[in-house]
């Protein structure tokens, strides 16, 4: 009887998924309802995880319940730790959701709400969460050894290397093309500039409280501080109304670029406790209540989508990035839908707190379907808006021109209604003096967030809701910024070591200054060509950082294909197979067009060369001429790292397959660095008891 | 009602770090025998600084 009411049950939880799913994938004209789309994607997580992720556990990976995993085994009460599911869950979370989900779906919303969210739900439940729970099983079965240390015992040294400095790559352009979307957010807006300045003075009270005042104290001194960045929004507004402080926080992006140089510097330098420390604990508090407060926002609203389920420009043609929508959606979706950078938490960091391993699916699987989850909401964000509103906020101004007038007649010559007068009301609205080309995604969902929650919450406040959006995206985005810093500053002192032992010395304060800058001075290489590009720079480095991102997802499917090969599951090698094959074309598809392509708006190589023509013919402003020699040189550094991240992956590829068919074949491959099975005292007891 | 709010705010301090210290203890308490020769549990500021410091090292934030 129980049994018959769970099959009736889940029937109906697959019924009503494919009833929502075809509603908006088959709905034209009219709009839809934002509930749709959330319908959708809690059906179809809801059986993806019941099935397929049991599934998985159960005859892929053979969770063993009786095993002690490396938490039990190695507890020294500081990083392995046998901690409680959901408290894992907390943490895992945490660590994977950053600004990407936030950032890549907005942009996609070019081509249309449905590719993306399609791309989203389907990558989430094949690709990423498999990844993840993959990667986080075969971690914890080798005592939670990094993806670059499995990769070199399990594939070999090359896999190992490529992966490693695949993630210090990816990292550099993560931190650039970040960087990018803050200046983009604050760029002539005092209010945003002094709110999130505001933020560091107001991160160093939470450390040095918890650090000296009340030691440990960690939930007051978070409390205190969340209070004070709520008071350092209204204190934004405040400054902007008022004549002569707001002329300190009104700046260009080139020196506001500087600015966040100089400040990924210092975090990089300083001491964890002042700076990096509590600014985490302050934006992981913002991230979930505001993910929170938009789920609750969302639900009681039920907003209307605006956007086309489809636009015209899948066919290369769009304003936010040029390419088509295959496979340009797919590379600018990654978090959300899959991303490699995940692997690096599943392995490594997660798998130490782990208390056994039958919670490898919720924590794995579950933590990346929550993900998507988010991707899903700021899609919403992104196409509640109305079509030319979002058009005119994202598209930048080297494509639609730099006068209201003429960025309104381009987007109305798409199609899209808007006015002049309209972007000045909502300008006015937000408390700004412009919203026009302020790309990187961070604008746009901030007035999708603030009219949402001006909606459901009381309208008289939307500037604040506005501004409190931004800040809540800088908060986590500079964190993202200085933990990467600091994390490419360990990997290039790691690297180092092998050549000068001194230079190894993480704490030896000369190699700390020397490694800090070489990271900052990379990213912020890319952050200065993002800010002085009149395309806006966005466009250029989001694909990049896809393409390396995915790049990382390839590797680590790799990795947990090679082994379910070596561990005699070829049958079952295709649920990391499947998702691999798929990432294989679409990053070496993107790769190919950004660097063939002879579309000035894709190929890197076509771009510097239309540039150096015009330059040569005289036909750029002097404005333009002035930076064209840079832009040239860019365009073909990126052309040729992209090439990099295209060779590094096949190597890894080949090098799988090379391992795979020796092992068919009987030929002795590296053996599997399980480490041996011991069986779990925590689970006796827990029996006994 | 109340046992349950009391279950979630043991919840967020386990999730905050912010009973560390008190695990740490317990973990003390579990693991080292109290003999002549074992050095006394460290101090809870001693311990923060530990703990912090450890929470920093590897890959912590992602995109």
């Amino acid at each position: 009887m129980n049994k018959t009411i769970k099959s009736i049950f889940w029937a109906l939880v697959a019924l009503l998924g494919a009833f929502a799913l075809a509603g908006i994938a088959l709905n034209r004209g009219e709009s839809i309802n934002a509930l749709w789309l959330i319908t959708a994607a809690v059906c179809i997580y809801a059986i993806a995880y019941r099935f397929y992720a049991a599934w998985i556990a159960s005859q892929v990976l053979v969770l063993d319940e009786t095993r002690a995993t490396p938490a039990e085994r190695l507890d020294n009460g500081r990083d392995f730790i046998p901690t409680n599911k959901w408290i894992v869950f907390g943490h895992h979370f945490a660590a994977i959701a950053g600004p990407g989900p936030l950032i890549g779906p907005t942009l996609a919303a070019q081509f249309g709400y449905l590719p993306g969210t399609l791309w989203i739900l389907i990558g989430a439940v094949l690709g990423g969460a498999v990844q993840d729970m993959v990667m986080l099983f075969v971690s914890t079965r080798r005592n939670g050894r990094s993806l670059g240390q499995m990769a070199r015992d399990e594939i070999g040294v090359i896999g190992g290397t490529a992966a490693l400095v695949g993630t210090f790559l990816i990292m550099i352009i993560l931190i650039a093309v970040l960087g990018l979307v803050v200046v983009n957010a604050m760029k002539h807006s005092p209010w945003a500039t002094s709110t999130v300045a505001a933020t560091i003075p107001i991160a160093m009270i939470v450390g040095f409280y918890m650090r000296n005042i009340r030691p440990g104290r960690v939930l007051e001194a978070s409390a205190i501080g969340v209070v004070l960045l709520l008071l350092s929004v209204f204190a934004g507004g405040w400054i902007d109304h008022h004549e002569t402080l707001r002329t300190w926080f009104d700046h260009d992006g080139l020196p506001l670029a500087y600015a966040i140089i100089a400040y990924g510097f210092a975090a990089a330098v300083l001491p964890v406790w002042l700076l990096l420390a509590p600014r985490d604990y302050l934006s992981t508090f913002m991230k979930l209540g505001t993910i929170l407060l938009l789920t609750v926002a969302i639900v009681i609203l039920r907003p209307e989508i605006h956007m086309p389920a489809v636009t015209q420009f899948v066919d290369g043609s769009g304003p936010i990035f040029g390419g088509k929508l295959f496979p340009f959606v797919f590379i600018t979706i990654a978090c959300g839908a899959i991303s490699g950078f995940h692997a690096l938490i599943a392995s490594g960091t997660t798998p130490k707190l782990l208390m056994n391993e039958r919670d490898i699916r919720m924590i794995g699987y579950g933590g990346m379907l929550l993900e998507s989850f988010v991707a899903i909401m700021a899609m919403i964000a992104a196409t509640v808006l109305e079509p030319g509103v979002f058009f005119a906020i994202n598209s930048p101004a080297g494509v639609v021109g730099k006068e209201a007038a003429d960025a309104i007649a381009k987007i109305n010559s798409w199609g899209f209604a808007v006015t002049v007068e309209q972007m000045q009301q909502l300008a006015s609205d937000m408390g700004e003096s412009t919203l026009f080309a302020r790309t990187g995604g961070a604008p746009s969902l901030a007035v999708g967030m603030a009219s949402i929650f001006g909606s459901a919450f009381g309208k008289g406040a939307l500037a604040l809701w506005y501004h409190f959006a931004i800040m809540f995206e800088a908060i986590f985005i500079l964190t993202t910024l200085d933990a990467g810093t600091r994390v490419g500053r360990f990997m290039l002192q790691d690297m180092l070591g092998n050549f000068n032992k001194k230079l190894g010395e993480t704490s030896y304060m000369p190699s700390v200054i020397f490694t800090s800058s070489i990271v900052v001075a990379g990213w912020g290489y890319f952050l200065y060509i993002g800010v002085i590009d009149p395309n806006g720079g966005v466009n250029i480095l989001w694909p990049l950082f896809g393409i390396a991102n995915q790049m990382l997802a390839a590797i680590a499917l790799c990795v947990g294909t090679g082994i379910l090969v070596k561990s005699g599951k070829l049958k079952y090698a295709w649920v990391t197979g499947l998702p691999l094959a798929w990432l294989i074309a679409v990053t070496t598809t993107a790769a190919y067009q950004k660097i063939f392509s002879t579309d000035i708006r894709i190929g890197f190589f076509a771009a510097a060369d239309d540039m150096a023509t015009k330059l040569a013919s005289g036909a750029l402003s002097a404005e333009k001429a002035a930076v064209a020699p840079q832009l040239i040189f860019n365009q073909h550094l990126d052309a040729y790292l992209t090439m990099f991240f295209v060779v590094v992956l096949w190597v890894v590829l080949i090098d799988m397959l090379r391992l795979c068919a020796r092992y068919l074949s009987g030929k002795p491959v590296l053996k599997l660095s399980e480490a041996p099975h011991e069986p779990s005292r925590l689970v006796e007891n827990w029996v006994r008891d | 009602m109340l046992k349950k709010l009391k279950h979630l705010w043991h919840l967020i301090r386990d999730l905050s770090g912010d009973n560390a210290y008190e695990q740490y203890l317990k973990h003390y308490a579990d693991f080292h025998q109290a003999t002549v020769d074992t050095p006394p549990p460290l101090s809870r500021k001693a311990f923060f600084k530990l703990w912090q410091d450890s929470q920093w090292k590897g890959v912590k934030r992602c995109c």
